[in-house]
């Protein structure tokens, strides 16, 4: 763990430097009028000019104006504390000290990225669950009849290539249309997302007992059940978890795609919110939850993963 | 037709499957796949005039068909703007940078023991988040969607690289030293080699992310054409016909896309296991 943690630190900072460095060419712009507006001298000075020059000219002209880069109101590139601040504003200073945080009102307040980032966990796991059943029921299938592994296999390859997320505002809205609404088209999204990972995954662990323990069932005159059930199952594990790590953070993906065209809450109404009303703030702060999200859920299924195949008698 | 000939007409395909699948002859990997998807969008047309389904919550596969080919030219324009444009770009400056930053991680083990958990943490993010950022950065046209593109495919095809990379056995790269191989010899004819199955599972990766980043990038803003803008027009006109003939198209290129890695991968790796007969 420890040959680990500087070098993933090093790299953390150099990425945060490298922020810092990127905000000022960024919002050099917007930065030097406000400048302009507030009476400093800038070069060229007018904005016109100003808008044909490259960002870096801009700044290596005009280095004594540009002391409000990082705490400049709408930028085009929030700096990093900006972020945390919006982070920390839209969390605990919402909820604790807010018109409608749980702290007055009793009830999470929807401006807060808690109500969101739960909005969006329920859609998620609701479709990790549907995909998942959905996904082992059909690898079962697959394994054991001939015909639906040539008839179902290559069309779920090529449902892959149809890019569901794309469909996903078309799903959402034609399911409004009907009066289906609220968690379930979403997790429809997510499910579609997560089941073909877990197929693939499970189609290979459950092919994988080897022949000599596929004979010795044959001579215990095993049936298909018994053969399922005791081997098939119980060595398909570690595949399936593998899997599912990769749908998990797939269905996430559902989830917040799943919210951009019906605005009523969530990660992604939050960003697409952001995006209309120049926000940016507010999209970075939410994409660092959706980041802190899927870590977790990954971490979550990981631990899940080395509990169980410990319990089942694996190696630590 | 009413339901007993639709149940018929299922049956009978099932029927005819399962006979097929019993045979053992190479052209029958192919059929029984095209009978299935023949019969699905038989069932399809016929459940559509069956029940009834209003053409606004489910258009027959004919309706599609005849929107698709009434569309070609509008359906083109959305084809380059952005899969050529966008996806394609997008893809190759991705893959092609993820492929350098991975030869220098390779290199410096203090990189890879700082990157590779990062890019692990990257890979797991929903990097479709950052459409919104990337649009009002790069602007409507297609610089927009190859930016959300190489954002999404970057990772996961570092990942993959590294772990390539690192593929050959101790006996191998000593082997190499006993040679005197230089670092470049050593990649050239003994890592690179060995990377490639990693390698072309992460292009293979990439490609299915590359059409979506380019299509959802697309619902943040975009110039008047473009598949996910066409989709999401449509859906507002309530032409359901054309919201499938874009889905259509981003299908058909998909599919072809990915064949087309595939296709690469099995002529450049044909020694590897997978390829080596049964499976």
């Amino acid at each position: 763990m420890t040959r680990f943690i500087p070098p993933v630190l090093g790299m953390v900072l150099a990425l945060i430097a490298l922020w810092y460095v990127a905000v000022v060419p960024m919002n050099v712009k917007e930065v030097l009028t406000a400048a302009e507006r507030a009476g400093v001298a800038v070069s060229p000075p007018s904005a016109v000019e100003r808008r044909d020059m490259g960002n870096w000219a801009l700044v290596v002209r005009n280095t004594h104006a540009l002391g409000d880069s990082w705490s400049s109101d709408r930028p085009k590139l929030p700096a990093p504390h900006q972020v945390l601040v919006e982070l920390y504003d839209s969390t605990i200073d919402e909820e604790v000290n807010g018109r409608r945080g749980i702290v007055k009102s009793g009830t999470l307040s929807n401006r807060s990225l808690v109500y969101h980032a739960i909005v969006t966990l329920n859609a998620t796991f609701l479709g990790f669950v549907i995909g998942t059943v959905l996904g082992v029921g059909l690898a079962v299938g697959i394994v054991h009849s001939r015909v639906m592994d040539m008839s179902v296999m290559p069309w779920a390859i090529v449902s892959q290539t149809i890019p569901i997320v794309a469909l996903a505002p078309m799903i959402i809205v034609v399911l409004y249309s009907i009066g289906v609404q609220g968690l379930i088209p979403k997790a429809v999204i997510s499910a579609y997302l997560s089941f073909f990972p877990v197929v693939v995954g499970m189609v290979k662990g459950l092919r994988s007992p080897d022949a000599m323990q596929m004979d010795l069932m044959r001579t215990y005159n095993a049936p298909t059940s018994a053969v399922l059930w005791k081997l098939r199952l119980p060595a398909s594990v570690p595949y399936l978890f593998a899997s599912l790590k990769i749908a998990i953070a797939a269905s996430l993906v559902g989830a917040i795609v799943g919210e951009l065209p019906v605005q009523k809450g969530g990660l992604g109404a939050r960003m697409l919110a952001g995006s209309y009303y120049g926000q940016t703030a507010q999209i970075w702060a939410a994409l660092f939850v959706a980041a802190g999200l899927a870590a977790v859920l990954v971490w979550a299924t990981g631990w899940m993963e080395r509990r169980t195949l410990r319990k089942m008698g694996a190696k630590p | 037709m009413n339901g007993l000939s639709l149940f018929a007409s299922w049956l009978s395909a099932c029927v005819a499957n399962w006979l097929f699948s019993r045979i053992d002859k190479p052209w029958v990997p192919y059929v029984v796949p095209l009978v299935f998807g023949i019969t699905v969008l038989i069932l399809w047309e016929q459940a559509v005039y069956k029940f009834e389904i209003p053409t606004v919550i489910l258009p027959p596969p004919s309706l599609i068909a005849a929107s698709f080919a009434g569309n070609l030219s509008t359906l083109w324009g959305d084809f380059t703007q952005t899969i050529l444009k966008g996806a394609l770009s997008g893809y190759i400056i991705g893959c092609g940078a993820a492929f350098l930053t991975a030869l220098l991680v390779d290199r410096s083990d203090y990189l890879r023991r700082g990157l590779l958990p990062l890019g692990n943490f990257m890979a797991a993010l929903p990097i479709v988040g950052t459409a919104p950022i990337l649009v009002m950065w790069f602007g409507f046209g297609w610089q927009s969607k190859a930016a959300v593109v190489v954002l999404m495919v970057y990772f996961p095809m570092l990942v993959n690289t590294v772990a390539g990379l690192s593929e050959t056995s101790a006996m191998q790269r000593d082997l190499m030293r006993t040679y005197a191989a230089t670092w470049g010899q050593s990649l050239w004819s003994l890592r690179l080699p060995a990377a490639l199955p990693f390698i072309f599972n992460g292009l293979k990766i990439s490609s299915t992310l590359a059409l979506i980043g380019a299509i959802v990038a697309e619902f943040f803003g975009s110039p008047t054409q473009g598949l996910g803008f066409r989709i999401s027009t449509s859906i507002g006109q309530l032409d359901l016909g054309m919201v499938w003939s874009a889905i259509l198209v981003s299908a058909l290129s998909g599919t072809a896309f990915y064949g087309l890695v595939a296709l690469a991968e099995r002529r450049m790796t044909f020694w590897h296991a997978s390829f080596r007969g049964g499976r």
